[in-house]
């Protein structure tokens, strides 16, 4: 479904990301995991089109869409949940929602898509008409979910779903991300949170300064040394 | 939904009784020519700071330039009501002073609300320099640093009002719809509506562009209301005067502005009696204000007529009358 082919991002003379290359099928949950710096949000930056690549190939369902812009990468069914939640603080939690649904013009599948929302993070329908900046940072990280969901994407790229947040949350959280999974959207999933991340992925690749160090099933990256040491330092 | 609806009744009563009202405190006489150049001076100041709302409080952008587009409107209608001193020349002027307005404004924003943080503040401070500066410098068109004077009076308070009326539509309507609601999303946090496929860019210059206009129209009706401009009256201090009112009146409410321009040319006559002493106790009242009210008179919460006839039980946003909005 999702492609990237040796792609490599700089950030001025930086070379972020050098050379990444793997592939998502759909259906899948696939983590990429790594420590601060490695590069993970600056990858699923480069897909959703929020930064420009220097070199390679990013390919969505066989076409390239590195040099497409945010929108039609969007209305093409990718769908990022930006890092640090990033909720829209004056407005209501409704009207957050309603974001998500900016490019769609079908207003009864919106209706059913907001139902279905409402179903996974029932604490949002109570809060439907509070100031979004009033919610706790779980129930932002909700917030931020339900608004991606709501461009009804084939690919959903979460940024860091746990970060700041109570263990038992994380364990809902990531209830919910395997929930949105079995309805058959494709999850890639970015975490620091290696073992939760891996427990519900299907597959991962471990991230280390630009590059891919290491990659497998889940159960695989879980056993493995190398995974320990990219992030027990040793 | 209805147009005419209880809400969009009560605000078209509540529009013709205020002209009803000024009407009739200009009939009695106690709105005396005086006092009329005040009432003027208010609408001019509530469609510069709607305009201006728009795009600082709305989308976000501070902008210092707002005096440049209001001299283009100026000027436009203050050098073509020379040539054609008649209503059409004065419609003619104010649309080709928005027009040129507009462009001035999408040649500044294209390039610099690409970029985020101050940089268009510093763009839109040197653009409306640069339009002084060039208006100073073309005495063959502009009359220099004399200004034109003796420009026909076309505009009058009804004018005034009518216009102010007008951009206050637009600007809430603008706000409300689709596009709006974006162009709010991108002042709570450009990289999540830029995430959400916001075209962030075009937004901002939307928003820009139509408060660079609606600056034009406060500056044509400026010009043909007092007869005399010169672009001493178009300096940074008079973008400054603007912002002020914006931030008074509480950024990001189309109400503030309006609430903060009436106060402010109040507080203004008022004090004409004092003097030199006048900007001293003008800039104590912002002080206390900023200081009692932070966020300025009405923070962004606006004053709204629906929810005043809404009865307890419909609240809106309660999910049954959602489905009923939405017509399921």
């Amino acid at each position: 479904m999702l492609k990237l082919k040796d792609v490599v991002v700089h950030y001025g003379v930086i070379e972020a990301i050098k050379g990444v290359s793997f592939e998502v099928n759909k259906g899948e949950i696939v983590s990429l995991i790594g420590a601060n710096g490695a590069g993970k949000t600056t990858i699923l930056n480069s897909i959703s089109g929020l930064i420009q690549p220097t070199s390679g190939e990013i390919l969505y369902k066989e076409k390239p869409i590195m040099k497409a812009s945010t929108r039609d990468i969007v209305a093409s069914g990718i769908s990022q949940v930006p890092e640090g939640r990033r909720v829209f603080s004056g407005m209501t939690v409704k009207e957050n929602l309603e974001m998500g649904a900016f490019l769609r013009k079908d207003h009864s599948e919106i209706q059913k898509d907001l139902k279905r929302v409402y179903e996974s993070f029932p604490i949002l329908k109570e809060r439907l008409n509070q100031d979004a900046q009033t919610l706790s940072g779980g129930e932002q990280q909700m917030l931020a979910m339900g608004r991606a969901l709501l461009s009804n994407p084939e690919l959903l790229l979460l940024d860091e779903p746990s970060m700041g947040l109570a263990p038992l949350f994380i364990r809902e959280i990531f209830n919910i991300i395997e929930e949105i999974s079995e309805r058959g959207t494709t999850i890639l999933l970015v975490e620091q949170n290696a073992t939760i991340a891996l427990e519900v992925s299907d597959r991962g690749y471990v991230i280390e300064t630009g590059k891919i160090v290491a990659s497998g099933s889940a159960q695989e990256l879980l056993d493995s040394d190398e995974v320990k040491k990219a992030y027990l330092g040793g | 939904m209805k147009i005419f609806n209880r809400t969009n009744i009560g605000w078209l009563v509540l529009i013709i009784l205020t002209y009803i009202a000024i009407e009739g405190l200009t009939f009695v006489g106690i709105i005396d020519p005086f006092y009329e150049i005040t009432v003027v001076n208010i609408f001019i100041n509530i469609i510069l700071a709607v305009g201006l709302n728009l795009i600082v409080g709305f989308s976000g952008q501070l902008s210092l330039g707002h005096a440049g587009f209001m001299a283009i409107g100026a000027y436009m209608t203050g050098i073509l009501l020379n040539y054609m001193p008649n209503q059409t020349g004065f419609i003619i002027s104010i649309i080709a002073g928005m027009f040129l307005s507009g462009l001035v404004a999408l040649i500044v924003g294209i390039p610099t609300l690409r970029l985020k943080g101050d940089y268009f503040a510093i763009a839109t401070l040197g653009a409306s320099e640069i339009i002084r500066v060039a208006i100073l410098n073309l005495p063959d068109i502009t009359n220099g640093a004399v200004g034109i004077s003796g420009i026909p009076l076309m505009a009058d308070w009804r004018f005034a009002y009518f216009v102010a009326v007008l951009t206050i539509l637009m600007v809430t309507n603008y706000i409300r719809s689709s596009p709006g609601r974006a162009t709010i999303s991108i002042r709570e946090d450009e990289i999540a509506a830029e995430s959400l496929s916001i075209q962030t860019t075009y937004y901002k210059n939307i928003a820009f562009l139509m408060g660079a206009m609606t600056a034009a129209l406060a500056g044509s009706i400026h010009a043909s209301y007092f007869g005399v401009i010169n672009p001493g009256q178009f300096t940074f201090n008079k973008s400054i005067d603007v912002l002020i009112i914006v931030v008074f009146g509480g950024i990001g409410s189309v109400t503030g502005s309006i609430v903060a321009a009436i106060a402010l040319g109040i507080i203004n006559v008022y004090l004409q009696q004092f003097g030199a002493l006048r900007m001293i106790v003008y800039a104590l009242v912002l002080i206390l204000i900023m200081i009692f009210r932070p966020s300025g008179l009405m923070g962004n919460i606006e004053f709204s007529l629906s929810h005043l006839f809404k009865r307890p039980q419909d609240v809106p946003g309660s999910i049954e009358n959602m489905e009923q909005e939405k017509g399921i």
